[in-house]
């Protein structure tokens, strides 16, 4: 017996019904990761990409998180400012430093004890 | 005189018979914690017990993600890690052994979360092969040096894999198979996420508490 349209357009909103549900009732991030979590394993490590491509990937993630509206974690504005710094791309690193601090107080104390550093080093 | 300081004795014997009695089930005393309120994490570069290497590192970088995500903000761990270099810290014993006050003074943060991987890597037995992350951790407040919370978590690669048939043989090959694999494909790195999320998580049995960036901060159920 073959199924009627009608009882395989119900089974197919089942289905769609399930797949919606089981989406509401998983645990909603606080943040979009974008990989930061990979990048500082790398970083780390010293292994893998160059830190020109690490940039990249990770200046990928900031565009991908504003497109969707969504924050980025702690650490990501900092790490990526470590690779400006790395780099010797010093105002890019400042700028990054002042997202973090500007996206959470919490670390105001630290990254201003890091820019306080880089002005003494002639940074 | 004498018989009254026996009886104050007695009574404080029982009593603490008594706390060692409720106590008996090991639950975390949250007492501290809650008083202390932690919104800001230092996560220092993990002690290593183990014979590999990139241990420290690999459990270093899978921390932030639970404690993000349990509320609390967590201080960048690699530009953490540079400044402590730069100042000739390199061990995580010798970061370790900073005051917590000095901790505070530079970081900011309001507690420092003191991890220990305990057991880091691939273990090759005749019929299995299994890569296996353990790691105890302390948080502690950084003003007082008092510790808010302490707990162990493991995990193993193993845990999914059911023994396929096959025979002996057969389980002695994928052993190795997986060995090899679980090398090649940095397998106790991926451990390594399953034991931090099993440690760091919060709304977990004897885990840490919601952090003021969570929409459960405060609303922890104590079982």
């Amino acid at each position: 017996m073959t199924s009627s349209p009608l009882t395989r357009l119900a089974a197919g909103l089942c289905l769609f019904a399930a797949i919606g549900l089981s989406g509401c009732a998983g645990p909603k991030p606080l943040y979009e990761w974008s990989g930061y979590q990979p990048q500082v394993y790398a970083h780390l490590k010293g292994q893998g990409k160059g830190p020109e491509e690490q940039i990249l990937a990770m200046e990928e993630g900031v565009q991908k998180a504003a497109a969707k509206g969504a924050k980025l974690p702690p650490g990501y504005h900092a790490h990526l400012g470590l690779l400006y710094l790395n780099v010797g791309r010093t105002d890019q690193a400042v700028a990054a430093w002042n997202q973090e601090k500007a996206q959470f107080p919490e670390s105001t104390k630290y990254i201003d004890f890091l820019l306080n550093n880089m002005n003494k080093n002639g940074g | 005189m004498k018989t009254h300081a026996l009886w104050t004795r007695l009574a404080l014997v029982g009593l603490v018979s008594l706390m060692a009695g409720c106590a008996a089930p090991r639950k975390m005393d949250y007492s501290a914690f809650r008083q202390a309120k932690p919104a800001a994490i230092l996560v220092l570069p993990p002690l290593n017990e183990s014979p590999d290497v990139n241990a420290s590192f690999s459990m270093l970088a899978q921390a932030t993600y639970p404690l993000a995500e349990a509320g609390y903000y967590v201080m960048p761990v690699s530009l953490v890690a540079e400044t402590f270099r730069q100042n000739g810290l390199s061990n995580p014993p010798d970061i370790h052994a900073v005051a917590p006050a000095k901790l505070k003074e530079i970081f900011g943060a309001d507690s420092a979360l003191y991890i220990k991987v305990t057991r880091y890597g691939t273990t090759y037995t005749v019929l299995s092969s299994a890569a296996v992350v353990s790691a105890e951790a302390q948080l502690v407040d950084l003003s007082t040096g008092t510790q808010l919370w302490s707990g162990k978590a493991s995990a193993s690669s193993d845990e999914s894999n059911n023994n396929q048939g096959g025979g002996i043989a057969g389980l002695l090959v994928a052993a190795i198979v997986k060995q090899v694999l679980n090398n090649m494909t940095d397998a106790s790195h991926t451990v390594a996420g399953v034991t931090s999320a099993r440690l760091l998580s919060a709304g977990t049995p004897n885990g840490i508490l919601y952090g003021p960036r969570s929409p459960k901060y405060g609303q922890d159920t104590l079982n």
